[in-house]
């Protein structure tokens, strides 16, 4: 089954053809319209002209997550104001989220590509799904929500949180798509079973599941336990958000990226090359027809591989594996993006709290666990408990309201916390993927 | 009229205490009073010892985080109602005890608590002119 049975079985000449137009199109748009990309272009010798090929896309430099800070908030947004509809943000390497903006136009696409990667995941007109990604500045909630109503479901926009009311809603109203992170869903699979509610008697049938790392082996728990068949979805808000890649029922195996919107590559993250066909490196995105804010060759930061090879449901499009890690510290807990950076100059600015921390990340009945442990030196220690449970509750107070994410701090005795010479180890990761 | 107590951050963890007091064993100091706060996650460890500058020194050295704190000894007539007396004079002049503990030795035949106030010569002023007998640190560290 097809959401755009046209677009997504294009043969691959036809889908190259289209993506060269639309490269070279996006390029004449990012030049005349972006200062960052006028100079980024000019300083390495290329004018959009001069693409003639989809090759020629290797000769264009990269652009980073550093690039979209520099640029806060809206200096690579291609579109004016008046024609942006939508802003979405995501967290930064440190302070400042990263930006980003929608004309109508990247709305449209947006929610059809999100309606294509439910009926890839078997969903179709007549579901009921059940959509707890949250909403807000985050994309997952409302993307997989326009994506539901442009394919025409009737969606409930439950967001995260609340397990028991989720349950509740799940059961009452009869949902048969779920929509959240892997790790949320085997959370409600616990929280159901506490209540005895048994998921067999439930009508959920699929579920898609993205925005965090996981494995096949969780896979086969979540499918054993929810009853349901467990599709990966790939996505990021600086490309788009929730929908730029996803399994198909038919093969599960590989996530269909919606090649007449992107166009992948896989670098070595080290010397930025590409490599062969099917080798892991970083994955980098050209967005061929955003509007509000096209990005040219985005670093990602996501480890994958990418294979042509044709997949049995007739799609046509590229497929990228799971993915297995990051080439950056980033952190993802519970879905929400940490980087070490974030937290460290959260603690260097309470007054006496020295960078010497350890983030322990873990996963606890299937939650994301974050223990932030930070060494006690004269500056802070206090004979008195109360003074230093207060500085405890202030690390995670601070903690979560500039990231979203909750966590318990840990006072450690001081060089507890492993010194090296080159690069500090500031993250022990114990989840199994 | 103050004494200088030594407060240490530990980790609960095992053999923390039994390293602290082997460092001080080994250097020849000797522990006057201890009272050890306890958390879930930390510990703070309160000493009186005979020679604070060394034992801190040599905790320090060993890499623990140590402070000195002022703390005020108060002999406690031993028999009912001794504290109370004491805690009652305090309240009514609004000084908060932050944490108390007994001393080992007894001075004569009275008892001798640590306190730790909130506004330490406030409490000692209190204390004197009401006749408690606050004690010396240096008498206290040779008792």
């Amino acid at each position: 089954m097809y959401f755009n049975q046209e677009f997504e079985t294009l043969p691959r000449p036809a889908l190259e053809a289209l993506q060269l137009s639309r490269l070279r199109s996006v390029l004449e748009r990012v030049y005349a319209n972006v200062p960052f990309y006028r100079t980024s272009l000019d300083r390495s010798g290329i004018r959009p002209a001069d693409v003639k090929s989809l090759n020629d896309l290797q000769r264009l430099p990269f652009t980073t997550k550093q690039d979209m800070r520099d640029s806060y908030p809206y200096a690579l947004f291609a579109a004016p104001m008046e024609e942006i509809v939508r802003i979405h943000a995501s967290s930064g390497t440190t302070g400042k989220p990263t930006v980003v903006g929608y004309t109508r136009d990247d709305i449209e696409v947006w929610s059809e590509l999100m309606a294509r990667s439910f009926v890839s995941a078997g969903a179709h007109k007549g579901d009921i799904i059940h959509n707890a990604y949250g909403y807000g500045l985050f994309t997952g909630g409302l993307g997989a929500h326009y994506g539901a109503e442009r394919l025409g479901a009737s969606v409930i926009p439950i967001s995260g949180g609340n397990t028991r009311r989720q349950i509740m809603i799940m059961q009452d109203f009869g949902s048969t798509v779920l929509t959240c992170t892997p790790s949320y869903s085997l959370f409600m699979a616990e929280e159901a079973k506490s209540e005895g509610v048994d998921f067999r008697n439930l009508r959920l049938r699929v579920g898609i599941f993205g925005a965090e790392p996981w494995s096949e082996a969780m896979r086969g728990e979540i499918e054993q336990k929810l009853n349901l068949a467990a599709i990966d979805i790939y996505g990021l808000s600086e490309i788009m958000g929730p929908g730029v890649a996803i399994e198909c029922i038919e093969a599960q195996k590989g996530l269909h990226i919606w090649e007449d919107h992107f166009l992948p590559e896989i670098i070595n993250p080290e010397t930025g090359q590409r490599v062969p066909e099917g080798e892991r490196g970083e994955l980098v995105i050209t967005t061929i027809t955003k509007q509000g804010i096209p990005l040219i060759r985005y670093r990602t930061r996501d480890i994958t591989s990418l294979t042509y090879e044709p997949c049995i449901c007739g799609r046509t499009h590229a497929r990228i594996a799971r993915m297995s890690g990051r080439s950056d510290d980033m952190l993802i807990i519970r879905g929400v993006n940490v980087f070490p950076s974030q937290i460290e100059s959260i603690l260097v600015a309470i007054e006496g709290v020295e960078p010497h921390y350890l983030l322990i990340v873990d996963r606890s009945e299937n939650l994301d666990t974050l223990e932030v442990q930070v060494e006690v030196d004269e500056r802070i220690f206090s004979d008195e408990v109360k003074v230093l449970q207060r500085l405890t509750r202030r690390i995670e107070k601070e903690i979560k309201d500039m990231l979203g994410v909750t966590c318990s701090a840990k006072l450690v005795e001081p060089k507890t916390i492993q010194r090296s010479e080159g690069k500090a180890k500031r993250v022990i990761d114990n989840r199994k993927y | 009229m103050k004494v200088e107590q030594l407060s240490i951050f530990i980790e609960n963890k095992s053999g923390r205490l039994a390293e602290i007091t082997s460092i001080l064993g080994g250097s020849d100091i000797n522990i006057r009073a201890l009272s050890l706060a306890d958390t879930s996650d930390f510990g703070i460890l309160r000493l009186i010892v005979n020679d604070v500058e060394s034992a801190k020194q040599v905790l320090k050295a060993k890499g623990f985080t140590v402070s000195k704190t002022e703390v005020v000894a108060v002999e406690v007539p031993d028999r009912p109602g001794g504290l109370s007396l004491i805690l009652q004079a305090l309240d009514v002049e609004q000084i908060n005890v932050e944490y108390m503990y007994a001393f080992v030795e007894r001075c004569g035949g009275n008892a001798v608590i640590i306190f730790r106030f909130d506004e330490t010569d406030k409490a000692i002023e209190v204390l004197q002119s009401r006749h408690f007998n606050v004690l010396e640190g240096d008498r206290l560290y040779s008792m």
